[in-house]
């Protein structure tokens, strides 16, 4: 059997997507920016994708840039509004918790001149209000807060974070990789300045993104060129990975949804309770409840999280560890030391993300194939913490 | 980061040799590597033939990944019957060639094999001198 429970790192790309896709490929291959029959057959196609993805998150078309990933939007927000902006202050404010593209575009400026905070938050991964107020200041450019987190899955109050961060008078990016179709995305509602999605965590393409910009705020390009999309990210277009996106997006919030939730949610709690009831001494990352339904991040004590991830995967298992020997950096996960977690925790938790196409039968094959693979490491550890 | 295992890594991982403790070892020690938390413990039994120096039992325990618990498999199976003078000039290229290669940033969860087994012929050369 091969199960799939890697959701978070990337999914599946849905049929239907690709059946979209397939024509930008096949026929209506033009360039977007051409003016001849078969650019304006493909400008006429992204831009009603466009138009759909601003009506799914409330916002202006001309506000949506499209990018090659959440990569290059987070890398472009951080780093094009902290240099356009420079009069404003030099001092940006991100979570300990964000996805290294966030915690790497703040490090670089850093060579500019600029002074990186980073907002601690508790051992259940949730940002502190007070704490992100006090530490807000006249001179700070910028504030990131992901809404959902890629490893923990936990969920930060993005409306109440966009008010504190507006009060005080600066701007603030949330990343929302991790949201679709978890969260209702709403960014008149959110009141955010700017936000970053990537398609392929929907069951889009890879190698498509997008950036919503408040184009009041004055951003400084990170790919300039011919000057598509608006001037905000040259490159010609991709067309059947834009269309795709708002297909994928069309799909994540139609008809489907409610049940995806209802089924994923059931299969996340039914994997978290035979773990609870078959296998001691574990731990659960993050809070559980401020959470969404897709994630399930648990600790296995006396065990290291590459060695599960690897005995899983000779069963046809796919999941993934915050652990170093899992990391190709060999640092083991900043989220987890974010919450607090430390010593051999750090390296013995495992991440299953689920999905869509994910089924209760995999969901208690997981958790027997988990089952034995924890007590097989188990029984000869050299950590005796059981 | 594909880490590609070869065949034999993967099948000391899943089905490891000489795993488990020796009851009042020779020698024992614990190794840990503090860069990526992997920890590991060896237990020594030593016999004495012609006057030279066997390694009669050699058992390990692992708190490591993949590469860690199958390299210090491996190494057991090739050095349980060497004397001590040859466990002791016994390299890790050896194991690693044994096992058909390793990724290369699995290096240093590996080497703590070959750590460990210095660690306890020292442990146990001192403790007999
Ligand atoms: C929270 C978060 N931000 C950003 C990214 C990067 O997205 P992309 O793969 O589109 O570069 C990811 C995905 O790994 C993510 O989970």
């Amino acid at each position: 059997m091969e199960v799939y429970l890697d959701n978070s790192a990337t999914t599946k790309l849905d049929n239907s997507v690709l059946l979209k896709m397939i024509n930008f490929f096949e026929s209506d291959y033009g360039n977007a920016s051409s003016i001849h029959f078969k650019g304006e057959a493909s400008y006429n196609a992204q831009e009603k994708a466009r138009k759909e993805i601003s009506e799914i998150l409330n916002c202006e078309p001309k506000n949506i840039v499209f990018t090659s990933s959440a990569t290059e939007a987070n890398n472009m927000i951080i780093k094009g509004v902290a240099r356009a902006n420079k009069t404003k202050g030099n001092h940006i404010l991100i979570s300990s918790i964000e996805h290294p593209c966030v915690l790497n575009s703040a490090e670089q400026l850093k060579k500019d001149g600029f002074e990186v905070e980073h907002i601690p938050v508790g051992a259940d991964g949730i940002i502190d209000l007070e704490i992100l107020e006090k530490m807000i200041r006249s001179d700070t450019v910028l504030v990131s807060v992901m809404a959902v987190n890629n490893e923990i899955g936990v969920i930060q109050d993005v409306k109440s974070i966009a008010k504190i961060v507006h009060d005080k008078g600066s701007f603030y990016h949330v990343d929302a990789v991790q949201s679709i179709p978890y969260l209702d995305i709403d960014i008149k509602d959110w009141n955010v300045d700017f936000l970053s999605l990537s398609a392929h965590k929907f069951y889009g393409p890879k190698g498509v993104g997008l950036a919503y910009i408040n184009k009041n705020i004055k951003i400084e390009p990170l790919i300039v060129g011919g000057g598509q999309e608006f001037g905000f990210r040259s490159s010609t277009y991709n067309t059947p990975g834009i269309v795709g996106m708002a297909e994928a997006m069309k799909i994540a919030y139609g008809l489907e949804r409610e049940d995806n939730l209802k089924r994923i949610k059931e299969m996340r709690d039914h994997l978290l309770y035979r773990i609870q009831n078959e296998i001691p001494e574990i731990f659960i990352n993050g809070s559980l409840s401020r959470r969404t339904p897709n994630n399930l991040n648990v600790g296995f004590k006396g065990v290291e999280g590459e060695a599960i991830l690897m005995d899983l995967s000779s069963k046809g298992i796919c999941v993934s560890t915050g652990s170093a020997c899992g990391s190709a950096n060999l640092k083991a996960s900043h989220v987890l030391s974010g919450i607090g977690v430390s010593g051999y925790f750090i390296h013995s938790n495992i991440r299953f993300s689920f999905g869509k196409y994910n089924t209760m039968k995999e969901v208690d094959y997981v958790a027997d194939c988990l089952k034995d693979t924890i007590e097989r490491l188990r029984k000869f550890s050299s950590v005796k913490s059981v | 980061m594909a880490l590609n295992y070869t065949k034999e890594v993967m099948d000391h991982f899943l089905n490891p040799r000489n795993i488990g403790t020796i009851e009042n070892p020779d020698a024992y020690t614990e190794v840990g590597n503090p860069t990526c938390g992997d920890m590991l413990s060896m237990y020594l039994k030593v016999k004495e033939i012609d006057n030279k120096k066997i390694i009669e039992d050699l058992k390990f325990l692992s708190f490591g990944c993949a590469s860690n618990i199958s390299t210090a498999s491996m190494l057991t199976t090739q050095v349980i019957g060497k004397t001590l003078e040859e466990a002791k000039a016994f390299s890790f290229k050896e194991v690693m060639d044994e096992l058909g290669g390793l990724p290369s940033q699995k290096i240093h969860c590996s080497v703590l094999a070959v750590e460990a087994l210095q660690d306890v012929i020292k442990k146990y050369e001192e403790s007999n001198k």
